[in-house]
C-alpha cells in the first residue's frame, strides 16, 4: 500500500468539492483547500479558475508559499471584479471558520459579546455575501467542540440553514452549503432538514470519535460509513508538483500519516 | 514670488499641492473619515501618522482596515469604526484593533466587504441606500448600534432585501503613485481597490502621492486606464514619497514585512507603543524614512506572496 499523509488525504477530499462545478472561480482559503482547488483543476475539472491569492487568475494553479518559477496569468481578479463575479454566483469557496454550528452558520468575527468581545478576530470579511450568493464548503484542521460548537456560533458571519433567521420563511436565495472536510472525516448537509451528516471517515476514525468531538448531533450516510478514499499514485504525484514548497507538511502537527498507526 | 492677479492676463493656475500638516489642519473632531486602500495595500499612512500627531479626537473611521485603523485605535483617536475586517494580511490579526475592541473602547458598525462597497457606492450616487441580499441570515443585521431596515422589491418578485445605508464621509484620505499639481491621479497598482468610491463618497478628498509630475508626464493617452477619478473630486495632493509605507504602493514599492513585525510588537505594552511612536510617528517625514531604513531599502523590498 502507498504511504500518504493526512494532509494529502485531506487535499484529495477537498478537491472533490469542485469536481462537478463546471467553469467557475474556485477559492480555497488556507493551504490544504487551496491545494484542493489546484488538484481539482489539473485532474478533474480543467475549466476551474483559480487565483494567485492576490489579484490575478493563474493559467496553472499558483503554488502556496514562495514562487518556484515564472507564473503565467490568465486574468485579472481585482476586488471590485471579484465581488461582481461572486454576486453572479460563479464561485465555490472553501473556508476555515473559527466556529461552525449545526445550521452551517460560521463565525470569524468575535468570540463573546460583539460590543466587548473576549477575542476580536478578523471581522465578517466577505462571509455574509459569500454565503448567500454562491456555493460554500468548509475545512477544519482540528475537529473539536471549540470549532464545531453546541448551540449557535457567537456571531453569525455566514448564513446557514436556520429557519429562525430566514426572511419570508425561505432559506436565503443562493444559500448552498456543500461539504465539510476535517482532520477526522468528510461531512455534508444531506441529513433530514439539512442536518450535518458524516459521509466518510478517514482511515482508523470511528463515527463515535467524530460525534464525541462535535457539539451537535450528526447524521450518518449509512450504518456502515465508507472510508475516505486514499489518494491515488497520480493524485500524490500531482500534489507533489503543485506544492513544491511542501507547505502541506506544516498544517497538521508532526505531519501524521493518512492511516493511523 | 507670487504674481499679482491684477497684472496677470490669466487667473492663477490650479495648484492643489498641500503639506500633510495642512491637510490635517482641515480636519475636525468628530468627523467621519474614509481611508482608502485595503489591509496592507496602499494606505495613506503619511496622512494617518499626521493625524496621530494632531489633537483630533472622536473620529468615525470607515476603512478596509489595516495598520491605519490599528494606529488610530492605539492613539485613542477612534470613537467609532465602520469595518468589514481589520487585518495585516501576513499577520492576520491586527493587535491594536484587537486591544481596542476587547477593551470595549470603540463603537463599531460591522459590515461585509461587499456591503461596505455598496454603502460607499450609495453615497457616491447620492442615494440613501442600495438593496442587496448580503447580510440576510447573519448577525450583521442583529448587531447593536445599527438597525438595518429591509426593503421589498416593487416588482412582481416581491423579494425582500437588506437596505444597505449610504456610507457618507466627511473626508476621504487615499494614496496614489502619481499626480500632477491639479489632482489628476494615477494609480498604477495591480488592484485599484475602492479608492474611486471613497473619493466619490466624500465632498472632500485628500491624496498622498509618491510623486508629483507634470501633466504631460502623466502620459494620459497611455495611462488612461490607471486614472482614478476626475480631478474635481480631489481637493488636495500631498507629496509624500513612500507615503504608503509600511503598506505597499505596488508596483513601485512593496509591503515591509519586517517593519510590520516591529509594528505588531509595539502592541505588547504601553511602553512598546511609546517607543514605536518615538521612532516612527512623532518624527519628521525625513526622519521616518531614515528610521525605516531609507529609500534604497524600501525600493528593494521583495514582492510579497499572498
Amino acid at each position: 500500500m502507498t504511504d500518504y499523509s493526512l494532509a494529502e488525504l485531506v487535499i484529495v477530499a477537498c478537491a472533490q468539492a469542485w469536481k462537478d462545478d463546471g467553469e467557475l472561480m474556485a477559492t480555497g482559503i488556507g493551504p490544504l483547500p487551496r491545494l484542493g482547488t489546484a488538484l481539482a483543476k489539473v485532474l478533474y475539472n480543467p475549466a476551474l479558475q483559480t487565483t494567485d491569492g492576490e489579484c490575478y487568475y493563474g493559467d496553472e494553479p499558483v503554488p502556496p508559499g514562495k514562487r518556484t518559477g515564472p507564473v503565467v496569468y490568465e486574468g485579472h481578479a481585482n476586488y471590485d471584479r471579484v465581488f461582481t463575479a461572486l454576486w453572479g454566483g460563479r464561485r465555490h469557496a472553501m473556508v476555515g471558520p473559527v466556529q461552525f454550528d449545526r445550521f452551517g452558520q460560521a463565525n470569524i468575527s468575535v468570540i463573546g459579546d460583539h460590543q466587548k468581545p473576549k477575542s476580536a478576530m478578523l471581522g465578517a470579511r466577505g462571509f455574509p455575501g459569500n454565503s448567500v450568493t454562491h456555493p460554500n464548503s468548509f475545512f477544519f484542521p482540528n475537529h473539536n467542540k471549540r470549532a464545531l460548537v453546541e448551540g449557535e456560533v457567537d456571531f453569525v458571519c455566514m448564513a446557514g440553514y436556520n429557519p429562525a433567521r430566514y426572511v419570508g420563511g425561505k432559506p436565503p436565495k443562493g444559500l448552498d452549503l456543500r461539504i465539510i472536510v476535517t482532520n477526522l472525516c468528510v461531512m455534508d448537509f444531506g441529513g433530514p432538514d439539512h442536518q450535518v451528516r458524516v459521509v466518510s471517515l478517514h482511515p482508523g476514525v470511528t463515527f463515535e470519535e467524530v460525534q464525541e468531538n462535535t457539539g451537535f448531533p450528526l447524521a450518518r450516510i449509512a450504518d456502515d460509513i465508507p472510508t475516505t478514499p486514499a489518494p491515488t499514485e497520480e493524485e500524490l504525484a500531482q500534489i507533489a508538483r503543485l506544492d513544491p514548497n511542501n507547505v502541506r507538511a506544516t498544517v497538521f502537527k508532526d505531519n501524521p500519516p493518512g492511516v493511523r498507526s | 514670488m507670487s504674481q499679482s492677479p491684477q497684472n496677470s492676463p490669466n487667473p492663477r493656475p490650479l495648484d492643489k499641492r498641500m503639506s500633510a500638516a495642512e491637510v490635517v489642519a482641515q480636519l475636525e473632531d468628530g468627523m467621519t473619515i474614509g481611508i482608502g486602500g485595503w489591509a496592507t495595500r496602499r494606505k495613506p499612512m503619511a496622512l494617518v501618522r499626521e493625524i496621530l500627531k494632531s489633537d483630533l479626537k472622536d473620529l468615525t473611521i470607515v476603512s478596509y482596515g489595516g495598520p491605519d485603523v490599528g494606529m488610530l485605535c492605539a492613539a485613542g483617536k477612534v470613537k467609532k469604526l465602520v469595518f468589514a475586517f481589520v487585518s495585516l494580511d501576513h499577520y492576520p490579526l491586527e493587535p491594536h484593533f484587537r486591544a481596542a475592541r476587547q477593551a470595549g473602547a470603540i463603537e463599531v458598525f460591522e459590515v461585509d466587504e461587499g456591503l461596505f462597497h455598496w454603502g460607499l457606492r450609495a453615497a457616491a450616487m447620492d442615494l440613501p441606500f442600495l438593496p442587496t441580499r448580503i447580510g440576510i441570515g447573519t448577525d450583521l443585521l442583529t448587531q447593536k448600534g445599527f438597525e438595518f431596515k429591509m426593503v421589498k422589491s416593487p416588482y412582481a418578485d416581491g423579494e425582500e432585501f437588506v437596505a444597505m445605508p449610504a456610507l457618507k464621509l466627511d473626508v476621504a484620505l487615499i494614496h496614489a503613485q502619481q499626480s500632477d499639481e491639479k489632482g489628476n491621479l494615477l494609480v498604477t497598482s495591480p488592484d485599484p481597490l475602492f479608492d474611486e468610491l471613497f473619493a466619490r463618497a466624500a465632498p472632500v478628498c485628500y491624496a498622498s502621492v509618491d510623486r508629483i509630475v507634470s501633466t504631460a508626464d502623466l502620459d494620459i493617452e497611455k495611462n488612461a486606464r490607471f486614472t482614478l477619478v476626475e480631478r474635481a473630486r480631489i481637493t488636495g495632493v500631498v507629496h509624500a514619497p513612500f507615503g504608503a509605507h509600511p503598506t505597499s504602493s505596488a508596483p513601485e514599492y512593496h509591503l515591509d514585512l519586517k517593519h510590520l513585525k516591529t509594528y505588531v510588537d509595539s502592541a505588547a505594552s504601553p511602553e512598546a507603543w511609546a517607543d514605536y511612536r518615538k521612532s516612527f510617528v512623532d518624527v519628521s517625514a525625513e526622519d521616518y524614512l531614515a528610521n525605516v531604513g531609507g529609500a534604497d531599502t524600501i525600493n528593494a523590498l521583495p514582492r510579497p506572496v499572498y
